[in-house]
């Protein structure tokens, strides 16, 4: 029983590793939202084990997963609306080419 | 979960593995429309996890918003900015490519040397003891987490609203003046710039 808790956190954290290295080595910039997406989907994943493994009688973890899902879709509205915003005023998504605030 | 224990860990190192192997495509593979694709493979995946970890709502509910909204946003994004750009090479990029890795790699030891050496107080009741899980959300959300509840509708409208006024057009004004678009009640005042540059 433990073991399988211990499998599901390692999955977790290897999601979360993989998120983490695609919003900093990548350069399109709608890629560094889709890593944003796997980073909470690791943290999720994190939460649903904790809730099934150590509080399976009220059901916690799961009510903040659901919050977590509501705020990651607002996320991703608002993210990918700024994304079109400033396509249209750089004609590129290049991260490398957003230094406007470059000091 | 009346699932027996073998069907249960087969299932799981099957969806443990296209996890890891499609979020590892989402990030590596240079197609964004690829990309874009594997990372619904992703949480369909993540869905079918929930499922064994006994939550059947959230697992539906992670199917319909992030499959069905979050993954068709990114899709019409991709489309709208599409653009195939051939990045300017940067020098000695592997070197950045390379620490970032390096420092994951490092992340990922770290936490899983946590994750093996704390001793997890592991629940002795089954957990089969909530029959449905929809009521028990429901009745969590409308009890002691009432205020995150309401906050979170609030949040999901002012998102909304943020989302309208960040991504629409410019308005352009008629330069030409000549309106060979004849204004109706359903024409926007707004132009789209081919259009304008077009006319000059």
């Amino acid at each position: 029983m433990s073991n399988q808790l211990q499998f599901y956190l390692l999955l977790s954290a290897a999601l979360f590793c993989i998120g983490i290295f695609g919003l900093v080595s990548s350069r399109n910039a709608i890629r560094v939202l889709m890593s944003i997406e796997l980073l909470l989907n690791a943290v999720n994943l994190n939460l649903m084990g904790f809730s099934n493994f150590l509080d399976p009688g009220a059901i916690k973890g799961q009510v903040f997963t659901v919050f977590v899902i509501t705020v990651a879709a607002a996320e991703a509205a608002v993210g990918l609306a700024i994304i079109l915003a400033i396509y249209r005023n750089r004609q590129t998504i290049d991260m490398e080419q957003f230094n406007l605030l470059k000091w | 979960m009346n699932l027996a224990e073998g069907v249960q860990s087969v299932s799981l190192i099957i969806l443990s593995a296209m996890l890891i192997s499609a979020a590892l495509g989402v990030v590596l593979l240079s197609n964004i429309v690829y990309s874009a694709f594997l990372l619904g493979g992703v949480f369909i995946c993540i869905s079918g996890i929930y499922i064994l970890l006994n939550a059947d709502f959230v697992a539906a509910a992670q199917i319909l918003i992030y499959v069905g909204a979050i993954n068709v946003l990114i899709l019409f994004a991709i489309m709208l900015v599409n653009k195939t750009e051939d990045f300017v090479a940067i020098p000695r990029r592997w070197i950045r490519s390379g620490s970032t890795a390096l420092v994951c790699l490092g992340l990922f030891a770290l936490l899983g040397t946590m994750v093996l050496i704390t001793p997890w107080q592991i629940s002795t009741t089954s957990p089969a003891v909530i029959e449905n899980t929809m009521v028990a959300l429901g009745k969590h959300f409308f009890s002691d987490f009432l205020l995150p509840f309401e906050l979170a509708s609030i949040l999901l409208l002012i998102a909304m609203i943020g989302a309208i006024v960040l991504a629409r057009r410019d308005f352009i004004p008629d330069i030409s003046g000549k309106s060979e678009l004849t204004s109706t009640a359903l024409t926007l005042p707004e132009r789209p710039r081919e259009l304008t540059k077009s006319e000059k």
